[in-house]
Order: C-alpha cells, then sequence, then structure tokens
C-alpha cells in the first residue's frame, strides 16, 4: 500500500475513495446475506442458500477492477463482486425466492444467476465448469477483433482439484488469453480440509505448472486484495496471458445456510486468515479517517432499510406459472420433440 | 466427380467457414494436420486463424464453443472419437443444454462425434451416443445416413440457434458416394422413406440404414416389400412418419447400432404402442448391438453389431408372426 500512496499526489485520496466503494459493496453483500439467511431460516427461500461471508474482499476486488465490456463469471460466495460488477439486490432477492420477474425467471435459483449477453456469465453447479467458457468467450473476442478485454472467473481452493479447472486454464495459457482465475482459498471444500484436497505446498505453485503468472494475496486485507487483483487483471488487459491469484482466507459460515461448519478446526478463528474482511476494512477506513464509525454504522442501516424494503417487495410479485411457461429447451420451437 | 459421405462433411464445414465469418473450427489436430479422419483437410489453410488445435481437453473445447456462442461466434467442435466426448459430456449437458432455458441465451454450437463401429476399432473408438445426448432436454440430435445429408445437415446445424450433436458415421466415411453435392434438402426434423413397401417397416438410421436397405433386398427375392424408414433426427424424432409407415404395413422393426437399454428403438417402440397400437399386426422387435462393450476382433465385431443377415433375420422373424 504504501508505495501506492507515494507514486504521486492524490494518489492516498483516490485509495481511499476505490475502498471506500469496495466496502460499501461488501457491507451491500454482507446485510443482503443476513437477510437471505433470515428469509431462509423463515422457510421463505426453497433449496439452498450460500453466503460469501468472510470472502467478501477478495470477491470484491475482481468486480471492481472489471470494466464494462469484460466478462466475469462468478461462483458461489461472490456476492460482492457480483455486485460490483453490476448485480443488485432486486435481482439477487428475485432470484432466491424464484420470482417470475428476476433475470432466472424462477427456472433456476439463488447463486446460479447472471446475464449473460452482458458478460456475466451465469454459472452452473459443476467447479471449474466456467472456466473454459470464460476462456471461449475471450476467444471469441479475439476472433473478432477485440483487444483489451478481460475475464474473470472464482473459484475455491476444492475447485482447483477439477478436471474442468486444469483444462481450462492450460488451454486459455496455450492460447494466452486475458483469463484471470481468482482462487478463494478459504480452507475447506464443504468439509474438506486442504490437506484432503491438494498435496503442493500452496495453491500458488500450480501457476508455473501452467506456465501463468501468479499472485499471492492476503484475502482478508481489502487494500491487498484490490491492488493484487487490479494488477493482474491490468497484466491481462496488456496481453501478459492468464493470471493466476491465490487469496487465502476463511470461509466464515457453513458451505450453506444447512451447515453448521463444526468440522472447521476452532484455531483457526483465531489466527490472522480467520479474519473477517469486512470488520478489518472498516477499521481500516476509521483509522485513515476516510470515514467515521458513525458514517459506517449510517451505511450499515441504510442498506438495511433498502434491503428490507426489496425483499417485501420481491414477496409480493408474481411467483412463476406452470401454465404461462412454454417448456421448451429449446430456442427454435419448430425443432421440439413432442411427446404423448 | 463423385464425393464421399466424409469429403461432404469437409464441404460443408468449408462453406460455413467461407459464408458465415462467425463460424471456427475448434478440435484436436483439426488445423494445419486436417483432422484424425481428414474431415478439415486444407480448412486451416483455407481459413487462417478459423481452424485452431485444441489440447486434449474435451471439456475445455465444448465449454470454450459454448463460451464463443454467448459471444456471438458459431463454433464447431469436433470430437476425434465420439467415445471421448465423455470427458465433455457435462459442458455438453449440463452447460450448453441448460443454458437457453436458464439464461434465455441460446447456444448455437455444433459437437461433430465421428461415431459408431469400424472394424478393428474396439471398445473405445467405436461407440454411438446419439441416445445419451437426446435424453438430455436442449439438445438437437442428428444422424445422417447418406452424403447428401451429411452435407446439408451439416449446414443446417451449423444455422441453428441451439446446440447440435452432429452424429457422422465413421463407417460411412469412405465408401459412401454420391454424384454431387445437393442444391435442396429436406429440413431437419423430417425422416426419409429410404425403400418404399408394404409388408414391414424398418425405422433405423445412421449405418444401419445401409444394413437394413441390403436386407430388404435379400427379402425381396422371397417377394416381401421392406420399407426402410431413415429417422435423419434422433431429436427431434419425426413420430408422425413412423406412424403413417406402420399404418402401411403393420409390423415394424427398429434397427439401431447402440445398445439396446434406453436406446433410439426404445423410443419409437414406445412412440408406436403408444400411439399406434391399433396399427401393429404383431409385437414390435428391436434389434441392437449386443449388451457388452464394442470388441476388437472384426469376427467378434460382426456378430456384435446388426449386419444385414442380423438384419433380415430378424425380419423374417417378424414376417411370420
Amino acid at each position: 500500500m504504501s508505495e501506492v500512496v507515494k507514486s504521486r499526489p492524490g494518489a492516498e485520496r483516490d485509495q481511499g475513495r476505490e475502498i471506500v466503494k469496495a466496502y460499501r459493496t461488501m457491507l451491500a453483500a454482507r446485510v443482503l446475506e443476513e437477510k437471505l439467511a433470515a428469509l431462509y431460516r423463515g422457510g421463505k427461500i426453497k433449496g439452498g442458500v450460500f453466503l460469501g461471508r468472510g470472502q467478501e474482499a477478495l470477491s470484491v476486488a475482481v468486480g471492481q477492477n472489471l470494466r464494462p465490456g469484460d466478462i466475469f463469471a462468478p461462483l458461489i460466495r461472490d456476492q460482492a463482486g457480483r455486485m460490483a460488477f453490476g448485480d443488485t439486490i432486486l435481482d439477487t432477492l428475485r432470484t432466491y425466492l424464484g420470482s417470475s420477474l428476476g433475470s432466472m425467471r424462477g427456472r433456476d435459483g439463488n447463486i446460479h444467476r447472471g446475464r449473460p449477453r452482458e458478460g456475466y456469465y451465469a454459472m452452473i453447479s459443476h467447479l471449474g465448469a466456467m472456466i473454459p467458457v470464460v476462456t471461449g468467450g475471450l476467444l471469441a473476442r479475439r476472433l473478432q477483433g477485440q483487444s483489451g478485454v478481460v475475464g474473470a472467473t472464482c473459484i475455491g481452493d476444492g475447485g482447483t482439484s477439477t478436471g474442468a479447472f486444469h483444462e481450462g486454464l492450460n488451454a486459455a495459457a496455450v492460447e494466452k488469453l486475458p483469463l484471470v482465475v481468482v482462487v478463494a482459498n478459504n480452507q475447506y471444500a464443504y468439509s474438506t480440509p486442504n490437506s484432503r484436497q491438494f498435496a503442493c505446498a500452496d495453491l500458488l505453485d500450480k501457476a508455473i505448472g501452467y506456465g501463468v503468472t501468479g499472485h499471492k494475496v492476503d484475502g482478508t486485507s481489502l487494500a491487498d486484495c484490490l491492488r493484487v487483483i487490479g494488477v493482474a487483471i491490468t497484466a491481462a488487459r496488456a496481453g501478459g496471458g492468464p493470471q493466476l491469484i491465490v487469496g487465502d482466507l476463511l470461509r466464515l459460515v457453513g458451505h450453506g445456510e444447512h451447515d453448521d461448519a463444526s468440522y472447521v478446526d476452532p484455531t483457526l478463528r483465531r489466527k490472522p486468515v480467520g479474519q473477517d474482511c469486512i470488520e478489518l476494512a472498516g477499521a481500516y477506513i476509521i483509522q485513515q479517517g476516510w470515514a467515521s464509525a458513525e458514517q459506517l454504522a449510517n451505511w450499515r442501516e441504510e442498506l438495511e432499510t433498502e434491503v428490507d424494503a426489496t425483499a417485501g417487495r420481491v414477496m409480493r410479485e408474481p411467483e412463476p406459472d406452470p401454465a404461462d411457461e412454454d417448456w421448451s429447451a429449446l430456442s427454435t420451437r419448430e425443432l421440439e420433440d413432442h411427446f404423448a | 466427380m463423385s464425393i464421399t459421405y466424409l469429403e461432404a462433411i469437409r464441404e460443408a464445414q468449408a462453406k460455413a467457414l467461407a459464408d458465415d465469418p462467425r463460424v471456427f473450427i475448434y478440435g484436436q489436430d483439426v488445423g494445419t494436420f486436417g483432422g484424425a479422419f481428414k474431415a478439415t483437410k486444407n480448412l486451416a489453410k483455407e481459413f487462417p486463424g478459423r481452424v485452431i488445435d485444441s489440447p486434449i481437453s474435451e471439456d475445455a473445447i465444448v465449454g470454450m464453443a459454448i463460451g464463443a456462442a454467448i459471444e456471438g461466434a458459431r463454433p464447431i467442435v469436433e470430437m476425434q472419437f465420439a467415445d471421448f466426448s465423455t470427458v465433455g459430456f457435462n459442458q455438453i449437458v449440463n452447460q450448453a443444454a441448460t443454458l437457453y432455458y436458464r439464461t434465455g441465451v441460446s447456444c448455437p454450437i455444433v459437437v461433430r462425434l465421428p461415431s459408431g463401429g469400424t472394424a478393428g476399432s474396439g471398445p473405445f473408438h467405436s461407440q454411438s451416443m446419439e441416445a445419451i445426448y437426446a435424453h438430455y432436454p436442449g439438445l438437437v440430435v442428428l444422424t445422417p445416413a447418406t452424403v447428401e445429408d451429411a452435407y446439408s445437415m451439416l449446414l443446417e446445424a451449423i444455422a441453428i440457434e441451439d446446440p447440435v450433436i452432429f452424429c457422422e458415421h465413421k463407417f460411412l466415411y469412405y465408401h459412401l458416394k454420391a454424384e454431387s453435392l445437393p442444391a435442396e434438402a429436406q429440413p431437419i426434423g423430417k425422416a426419409r422413406i429410404a425403400r418404399p413397401g408394404r409388408d414391414l417397416t424398418i425405422v433405423t438410421y445412421g449405418a444401419m440404414v445401409h444394413e437394413s436397405l441390403a436386407a430388404a433386398e435379400e427379402i425381396a427375392a422371397d417377394g416381401f416389400e421392406i420399407e426402410v424408414v431413415d429417422l435423419r433426427s434422433i431429436k427431434p424424432l419425426d413420430t408422425d412418419t413412423v406412424l403413417a409407415s406402420v399404418a402401411r404395413t403393420g409390423r415394424l422393426l427398429c434397427v439401431g447400432e447402440a445398445w439396446p437399454w434406453g436406446g433410439v428403438c426404445a423410443e419409437v417402440i414406445a412412440r408406436v404402442t403408444a400411439e399406434g397400437f391399433g396399427l401393429l399386426d404383431a409385437p414390435p422387435m428391436r434389434l441392437n448391438a449386443k449388451d457388452t462393450p464394442v470388441p476388437y476382433h472384426p469376427a467378434l465385431w460382426g456378430t456384435h453389431r446388426p449386419t444385414a443377415s442380423a438384419v433380415a433375420a430378424s425380419a423374417r422373424q417378424l414376417l411370420e408372426i
């Protein structure tokens, strides 16, 4: 951070602005996810609720460093990154509550949402699968003569063990495409600890094997996340090929809200990796004098009001009506098969 | 001039590349080498930068095609053998096939599957995957049996806005020839009466069309007229043409090179018994490959898959009922 401050006059103010902006997005994600958890416990949300608590700093840094026109394929714990890339409280609630007005129209739910035509790809549940898809999106952009476009996607420590992760990152490296893969090493894949997931000393060791640039980041530090991911995205945009970022942090919730995470080693919470990135970022903002504790509390209160009002509105919206569905999986209606 | 089934596939891709700047080809060895079967021979030279060699990564090949399609491209991907598409299966059935339904964004990719058995190819270079893919909503599954269809259906597949699984049959690659490429073609979704008849209907597709036609010819010597229906498209399946044929003949034999359980033959029989039970003068019959992996030795392989003589034997049995 200090080298940024010293680099030019006004840099500190710019950095403060960036950090405060990111913090407010993280806070929006945190407040929204608290509401999602409450709605789940109240039986209002069907299916699962998967939260990104503890991962907001790493996630927001991806979304905030991307530009309109870039491609972003977030994963399950990326509420903050999604919102930084343009997703809204409204569409998140609509998707979780299955509103017919949401982008997925009740056909898919929770974190499986996106608007692919706007570069915001909708994940499938199969881990690693979005890496080749973003890579292909970037290949098409190159074939269309576009340059300066970046495609970013997020994954966890467990997802790095999949074949799709390997195939996608390797293919992107062969094509030298501007792919940025952000690994949130949150110590557990559902209940499986790192020790049962991989045998390399650090997930960053994988970068050299693929011939891509690796970056390590403290996933609990918002300033570090913004800076390191900013460097990686700039390098990809400038033609430096794929970038692999590994952020160490701790998932501060269960895999989903159904999971009490009783398997998590309690000593991790007391280590630096177990710190809450939002608490750290808030304290840093106050310490730097960019905002007061009272302002932070006001932002939270405003967000809670907005989230509550939006949830109330969405719960009054129409559910999808099976009678209105065309029940077609093909856009070419004349090629539908018919079953008596 | 004569043109083979394989050359027709190459020519269709050349035409698509020439006509539509959105089209590109991605797959193993498809570039300068021209593909394992030469289905992309010289295309990398004729269309620089648009016929791209991939790593041995079927998941990434299909996944990248999907991403490219989202961004407005029309990718054609070649699986070196249909059998290897199992490695890309997840991207095909969970990503490509669900994209439109979930997001409203269509996924115009073509996955070419060099399919079916040839002598000596063994368990992992011989499979017929069409029923597996047809099982999943959101995919169009094509099984061209003629040079003309190989050409025109591939061109139509590339134009379709939805993901197409193009099951081209390796057994037909070299020996099946036509005088010229077709100027017009039947649309996808319509079956074809490959041989008219009145005593028994054989419903089939792919290389089995030719085994069935040979069987029909053999049985004609006994005075029976066999009608052969070439499905052309597995999904959608042209139930109307099948039912109309069974209405004429009263007898149904389904022939498929794939395994029997839950396959195309099972589906055709289910539809005919459900929708046309009264048309049948005898129980419907199916003839498929044996329920084992595809064997290596030609003597075993020749018994594993239905051949003209096996089809003729089944047809005779059904005619006697």
